[in-house]
């Protein structure tokens, strides 16, 4: 109780309630989040059950009853008679999860890394950082896409599409994590000259000790306003791989899978297989990247008077 | 009539916890060639006052009552661009940090220059002629060469200098200083403040002279204003606020300085801003955790020993060992200090002082010399339990009270963690008992435990600090400059609580300060530092009497007097 009466009256839940922009994205975030998680009780059809398919409604319009079979979709439904709205929810639960799992990875090793090279100094410090810098020169995208070749040329044939959705997690992650990295470092820097520092080094703890019980708590909100940007765009980059279709398979799409059906059919008429899984990522990576934006502005200290 | 007259000056800043009134209903005036000090703590409103005369008061912040006049004109009502032209050009400013108000990318001259041609009607060689001039009035020498340099080819007291003379460039009517010398060192601080008294007179200026520290007030100003929480609590002349101050408040507040010419027993009357409630009186030491284990035998002897020390920072790396550039902030230096007695170290900034703290407790590696701590060996010993025992006897307190607490602990954790670390107690149970004990013990009550460094103002923070020093059953204590952050009265709270531990639990103090006055209240040995190097080490009555070293004679002499 008294956590809960602490968080409503924080400066972080003042400035919430009086930023309209990151209320509106909080809701959008919150209800595609939740549509998501229940997508099994929301949606009409199993569009990974391949026994309930009617191939025979293959490109039936929104809200319009099929000729053949007189179903009706609310967005239509696809080549091969899938609910465009079902294949949405579920593809949704893929992109969602792969891009909290990818950002949890990079977060993880990036944090490790971070505070290993801030705290150690050094060489330790230049080989570390010198790789996050050669990192840094290929487009994040290559080597996730580097990353999944590899993997997929490692995993035996009868589990690539099981794997698909780990590997895309593990490229997206490691693409990820030299700028949770080097942000921590530059906290982690600043931290490490305080005081209460040298007040722990007196009183014996050790390095562990210190960098766990003491730097840590001290870094982290930086790295979760990188990390809710990060969100977005490890969304954006599943749907990318998904799209270029290194990423999710068909079966079991995700968003970035469903744009690249839907974009075969863009120009004979069949608008809504494309329209509505673009309008849901959007929708999703833009709300998330808002209330990341926001909370970067309202954990600034700068701006606290 | 008087230069400036401020009238009934409210002040508001409007905030998410309703309106906050910083500045309460104040009317003080200027005269021409007078010096108005405005003295008060943190939060008292002093600055803000300066501020709003300037026009400069910080959104949301608003002047809501009152009105301001500069020579008989009203100022308060201008527009922005109206204001500009007073900005600058009839009010000028000077800053505590002298780097904030100079561009580091343009000359002095440039600076200068361009100021003078801002305001005034004159040609570009006038201009540059009359820049040189004033830089020779503020008193830097070869002032035509100089002129072409950069802010930072200058030392924090020349800077302080061009500042002075940027803001008389365009001839100003009245001065606001804000804090103009609390960055500075004693012996610089001294100049410049004869520097702005001169100018005072031969100008016939008026001056507002923001500060804290009554000693620069008794120094410089003709008449003071003290003030308390917005309000204005007393005006009179000096003199009179000096020695007779009739309200309650200013009393307490002048007993609370540390006076220079003599040596005090204890701060008399200084429960102003917040209680001082230290529970030392009924504490039982003999019974208590805190008397147990060998900590507090009491000897004679050198408790410790210091011995041609030694110490240097890499400040330019390379991989050939001659090509490395050292600094050296300590050389050889030796000292003792006797079990039970306060040894202090005092110095300017950049002496080493706050070195040979983090050397004596081993945050930093010695370069070369020896420490003996009760017989261990400080520099050589290998053995981890036994150099951890010995760094359970050495705790210390630091400068800042807002980056030595970590701000996600709680201070129920901050405390207990030391006994935690080094398993000094038998279980949770037994850690949160002794946690409230000191908490109490350092005046704070038991229930801070619960609370989290933000809630808590500097002073308090510092007696948590305290506790945590504590917690650990220390002998010796070192205590690096622990008030210098502080106001005056919570500074006269502190040095009261640390005399009283020492009393209690026989604790020997090593006392870092660069403020004389303090020394010599809190010292029973004083070292005088200078550039790494001890230069005197005396009897704190002998060296404030009798100082030997010209250096320390220097220091002693430019020492704000504050006799009482």
């Amino acid at each position: 109780m008294d956590m809960v009466k602490r968080a409503f009256e924080s400066d972080l839940f003042w400035s919430f309630r009086h930023s309209p922009v990151a209320i509106i994205s909080f809701v959008v975030a919150v209800t595609l989040i939740l549509a998501a998680v229940f997508a099994p009780l929301l949606a009409p059809y199993n569009p990974f059950d391949p026994g309930s398919l009617n191939l025979m409604n293959g490109f039936s319009q929104p809200m319009v009853p099929n000729a053949l079979t007189g179903d009706s979709f609310l967005m239509g439904a696809d080549d091969q008679g899938r609910d465009v709205f079902s294949t949405i929810l579920y593809g949704m639960r893929i992109s969602l999860f792969v891009g909290f799992a990818a950002v949890i990875f990079a977060l993880v090793i990036g944090i490790i890394l971070g505070l290993t090279s801030a705290y150690a100094g050094g060489r330790v410090e230049a080989i570390i950082m010198r790789i996050a810098d050669v990192q840094l020169t290929f487009p994040s995208i290559l080597v996730a896409m580097l990353v999944f070749g590899i993997a997929k040329g490692f995993t035996p044939v009868h589990l690539r599409d099981q794997m698909a959705i780990w590997v895309l997690i593990v490229s997206i992650g490691l693409s990820d994590w030299v700028q949770f990295a080097r942000v921590v470092r530059g906290a982690a820097l600043v931290e490490k000259k305080k005081e209460y520092v040298e007040a722990a080094i007196l009183i014996g703890r050790g390095p562990l000790g210190i960098v766990f019980r003491h730097i840590l708590p001290n870094v982290l909100s930086p790295v979760l306003v990188i990390a809710t940007i990060s969100l977005a765009l490890a969304i954006i980059a599943e749907a990318t791989l998904s799209f270029l279709g290194v990423g999710a398979p068909p079966t079991e799409p995700s968003l970035g899978t469903l744009i690249r059906i839907g974009q075969g059919y863009l120009f004979s008429g069949e608008w809504w297989i494309l329209f509505f899984p673009a309008m849901t990522l959007l929708m999703l990576a833009l709300s998330v990247n808002l209330l990341g934006d926001w909370l970067r502005d309202a954990l600034n200290p700068k701006l606290d008077d | 009539m008087a230069l400036l007259d401020i009238k009934n000056m409210r002040v508001e800043f409007p905030g998410r916890h309703g309106v906050f009134t910083s500045v309460n209903d104040v009317s003080l005036y200027v005269n021409e060639g007078e010096i108005l000090g405005l003295v008060g703590e943190s939060g008292a409103g002093k600055s803000t006052i300066g501020n709003a005369v300037m026009g400069l008061l910080q959104a949301p912040g608003r002047m809501s009552e009152g009105e301001v006049r500069l020579n008989g004109e009203r100022i308060d009502q201008l527009s922005e661009i109206d204001m500009r032209s007073i900005r600058g050009k009839r009010i000028g400013m000077i800053f505590q940090d002298p780097m904030t108000s100079l561009n580091p990318i343009e000359t002095i001259e440039f600076q200068l220059v361009e100021t003078i041609l801002a305001h005034l009607d004159v040609s570009m060689s006038e201009a540059r002629k009359r820049a040189v001039e004033l830089l020779e009035q503020v008193g830097i020498p070869e002032a035509s060469v100089r002129i072409k340099q950069y802010p930072h080819q200058f030392s924090g007291g020349m800077r302080q200098r061009v500042v002075i003379a940027l803001a008389l460039c365009v001839e100003p009517e009245l001065i606001i200083a804000d804090e103009p010398t609390t960055a500075l060192d004693v012996t610089i601080q001294a100049q410049i403040l004869q520097l702005i008294k001169d100018m005072c007179k031969s100008r016939k200026l008026g001056v507002i002279l923001v500060t804290h520290d009554m000693g620069v007030i008794a120094e410089t100003a003709d008449r003071v204003a003290v003030m308390y929480r917005g309000r204005l609590i007393e005006l009179g002349d000096t003199s009179q606020i000096m020695n007779a101050p009739k309200e309650a408040y200013t009393q307490s507040l002048i007993a609370a300085v540390p006076p220079s010419n003599k040596k005090i027993d204890r701060f008399p009357k200084v429960a102003i801003a917040e209680s001082d409630g230290s529970a030392l009186q009924d504490f039982d030491l003999q019974s208590h955790w805190l008397g147990r284990g060998s900590a507090y035998e009491t000897s004679s002897g050198s408790l410790l020993e210091v011995r041609s020390l030694r110490k240097q920072f890499l400040i330019k790396g390379a991989i050939r060992p001659s090509n490395r550039k050292y600094l050296d902030a300590i050389k050889d230096i030796s000292f003792d200090v006797k079990a039970g007695e306060t040894f202090g170290l005092v110095g300017e900034s950049g002496s080493g002082k706050s070195t040979v703290a983090r050397v004596i407790t081993g945050i930093y590696p010695a370069t070369g010399g020896e420490m003996e701590f009760d017989g261990h060996d400080l520099i050589n010993t290998k053995n981890a339990k036994e150099k951890q025992q010995v760094r359970q006897d050495i705790q210390m307190v630091f400068q800042d009270p807002y980056s030595s607490l970590n701000g996600r602990m709680k201070i129920g954790a901050i405390v207990a963690e030391p006994m935690f670390v080094n398993k000094l107690a038998e279980n949770g149970k037994e850690r949160r008992e002794i946690v409230a004990d000191l908490l109490e013990l350092v005046g704070l009550g038991k229930d801070a435990a619960r609370k989290y460094p933000h809630e808590f103002s500097g002073g308090q923070r510092q007696r948590i600090s305290i506790a945590r020093a504590l917690a650990t059953r220390p002998r010796f204590l070192i205590c690096d400059e622990p008030t210098s952050a502080l106001d005056v009265s919570i500074q006269a709270q502190i040095l009261n609580l640390l005399k009283d531990l020492q009393d209690q639990l026989k604790l020997t103090l090593l006392f870092i300060s660069h403020d004389l006055p303090v020394i010599r209240q809190m010292c029973d040995r004083v070292g005088v530092m200078r550039f790494g190097d001890l230069v005197e080490v005396s009897e704190t009555e002998a060296l404030f009497e009798h100082p030997q070293h010209s250096y320390t004679q220097t220091l002693i002499g430019r020492m704000p007097r504050f006799a009482k």
